[in-house]
């Protein structure tokens, strides 16, 4: 994973609410194998509609409860591979959020009057390292999780990071482990 | 200090601080292809196979394909293979086409005992709240998850909150446990239990049979909580009790599985349960619904305007006027035998009304034969049912199973998001019964009153 530290540029905007992950990326587009190439996909139906406007920049703005429904990691993969960086809303459906973290998109949570300011202004520089989020005409701070913060600060990969707590895990599994369902044994 | 059944499940799991261990990882072949991949890439192994189950289930056609290498769309046909390829390579028991075990992801598990109380379980999958329903801490989630999950058998997970849902008195006549968490997300909202851990708890919920709590759990998700549960209890473990990967007997650790009377949760809700009818939804997400008896409400907002025009509804309409062109009885949330023997009991002789087309999918090969030897089959195709084989099929239409533009659908599903179905399709999501009388009668009708047609 890349590390973020800020992202700069135009916002785009999207103003809808419970923006669910059937539409960011329809299903049609799950049945590939790989985890790249989803970006031209991203808002597949609602991209026909009329007016439907959404520029590749680095920076979404959009209503609350964004990314509610499935756990496909698809949506995030097709929001980045789109170009957004960081996307900024009200509130986040919580798998999706942690979907974001795991491939370093940042998920900016705002209140929605700063949402909307931010949407006004047009452009936006989000700093992580400071939590922040400044526009023309504005600043907010915003709350993310420490330990998330320093795993996307840095670039770091999960999996390796839990691999250096094998002592404990091994332990919990010689001493606390329950003892069933076994699905080699069924 | 007293302690909430999630604390103790929790606190039962922490390797280490924010390190959940994983008792049970179910896979499917959406979800993890790309997971194993990364594990090949960084030369990974699968700590625990044995801890790890898989299953083919939302591309399957359900037209009784019996291998993988015959399905006709190529892509899924792809996706299938190489879910059994990953599984051969990596040792994991998997479940695909041709297997009496196949089916739903979250039908199987419990199923075959392998959902059982006091567990984490995780899957690739934002319906694993599903299993919370044996009082396990089931949480969903994505891909980058599953391939850490298969390296570490463990979760990173900060603690999520705490959320207790009580409903006082008891369900009426008539309404069933997806009327009950129907009304729940209305009135809650679609966010209303974000970054929450839910207890379902109170008497109605007691009195609900393991199937009707899997349907209350599994929709969990779309009141937007990470995990829902309810506690264990008599009921529970007579239906866990010897099956396939389940203990012989009662553990005793399982008595302990409840939330202790004083513990504190973050949030609490009070919910009449008795106040409740049977729901239908009229719009594009589970929180727009509303009683049978109630029209198609004013809309209060431009995205309420936004659903009504998708769907093609005007306010004001009575739901019962709503006509129907497809009626789907299946998914996770609705294709247990229960749930099939619930619509097949309103369906009696009775018709398919002209015009509609509907179809039974059950959620498992072992459901589907359990059926059958009731002889459900018979009571749904002599009534003009399409009866399908196991799968996830028309909730999200990954295989052929799919409605067309502005065809309306009365769903058992857990989802009526724009295209869920099909591009511009319409759905409605509702109870078995009240999908089975809805194919009778080609629109909606309230279950309480019904009377067959003549
Ligand atoms: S039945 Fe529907 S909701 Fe359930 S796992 Fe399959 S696709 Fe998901």
């Amino acid at each position: 994973m890349r590390a973020i530290e800020t992202i700069t540029g135009p916002v785009s905007v999207l103003g809808r609410d419970d923006v669910d992950t059937d539409q960011i990326i329809p299903k049609q587009f799950l049945k590939r194998v790989e985890r790249t190439g989803f970006g031209e996909f991203l808002f597949f139906d609602w991209a026909k509609e009329p007016g439907w406007e959404l520029p590749r920049n680095p920076i979404l703005v959009t209503g609350r409860n964004f990314g509610c429904g499935s756990s496909r990691e698809h949506a995030p993969w097709a929001l980045e591979d789109y170009g957004f960086q960081a996307i900024i809303a009200p509130s986040f459906a919580d798998i999706f959020r942690s979907n974001c973290t795991k491939i370093g998109l940042l998920p900016v949570e705002l209140p929605a009057s700063d949402c909307a300011a931010i949407a006004d202004a047009g452009e936006a520089q989000v700093d992580l390292a400071g939590q922040d989020v400044r526009w023309p005409g504005g600043s907010a701070h915003f709350e993310i999780d420490p330990e998330i913060k320093h795993r996307l600060l840095n670039g770091l990969d999960d999996i390796a990071l839990t691999l250096a707590e094998s002592e404990a895990i091994e332990a919990y599994e010689r001493t606390r482990e329950r003892s069933g369902p076994v699905t080699t044994a069924l | 200090m007293p302690k909430s059944l999630f604390d103790k499940i929790w606190d039962a799991h922490e390797v280490a601080p924010g390190l959940l261990y994983v008792d049970l990882h179910l896979v499917h072949e959406v979800t993890s292809p790309q997971a194993f991949d990364g594990l090949r890439l960084a030369g990974r192994k699968i700590r625990r196979p044995d801890r790890t189950l898989a299953t083919a289930d939302h591309n399957v056609p359900t037209d009784g394909t019996p291998v993988a290498a015959r399905i006709r769309d190529s892509l899924s046909r792809v996706q299938v293979e190489t879910l059994e390829r990953n599984c051969r390579e990596f040792g994991i028991p998997v479940y695909s086409l041709g297997s009496d075990r196949q089916g739903i992801v979250h039908v199987i598990g419990p199923e075959l005992g392998v959902t059982q109380p006091g567990m984490t379980i995780v899957c690739g999958d934002s319906h694993t709240a599903t299993h919370g329903a044996f009082g396990a801490l089931a949480i969903g989630i994505g891909t980058s998850e599953v391939e850490h999950v298969l390296a570490t058998q463990c979760l990173v997970q900060a603690k999520p909150r705490s959320m207790r849902i009580r409903y006082e008195g008891s369900l009426g006549f008539g309404v069933t446990a997806k009327d009950l968490i129907l009304a729940t997300i209305g009135q809650m909202g679609v966010d209303g239990a974000v970054g929450h851990v839910v207890e379902y708890a109170g008497e109605a919920i007691e009195g609900l049979s393991m199937e009707g709590r899997m349907t209350v759990c599994n929709m969990t998700i779309e009141g937007g909580g990470r995990a829902g549960m309810i506690a264990p209890d008599e009921t529970t473990f007579e239906w866990v009790i010897g099956r396939p990967g389940a203990p012989g007997e009662i553990p005793e650790e399982w008595a302990e599985l409840r939330t202790d009377p004083d513990a504190a949760f973050d949030r609490e809700i009070d919910v009449d349960a008795s106040a409740i009818s049977p729901m239908v939804t009229w719009g594009t997400t589970p929180g727009m619904v509303a009683p049978v008896t109630a029209a198609v409400p004013e809309p209060d907002s431009e995205q309420d305007e936004r659903a009504l025009d998708y769907m093609g509804l005007e306010a004001g309409t009575p739901i019962q006027e709503i006509r129907l062109d497809r009626v789907f009885i299946g998914s996770c949330t609705n294709s247990r035998i229960g749930d099939l023997r619930a619509a097949a009991q309103i369906v009696g002789g009775h018709k398919v009304a002209d015009g509609v087309y509907a179809m039974v999918v059950p959620g498992s090969q072992q459901v589907k034969l359990q059926a059958e030897r009731e002889g459900l089959h018979e009571v749904f195709t002599r009534a003009g049912f399409d009866w399908r084989g196991a799968g996830c099929s028309m909730c999200l239409g990954m295989n052929p199973d799919v409605a067309a533009p502005r065809e309306r659908v009365a769903s058992t599903s857990n989802r009526n998001f724009e295209g869920r179905q099909g591009r511009g399709a319409r759905s409605h999501l509702v109870s078995p019964q009240m999908a089975a009388a809805a194919a009778l009668t080609g629109h909606f009708v309230d279950i309480r009153e019904w009377e067959a047609p003549q």
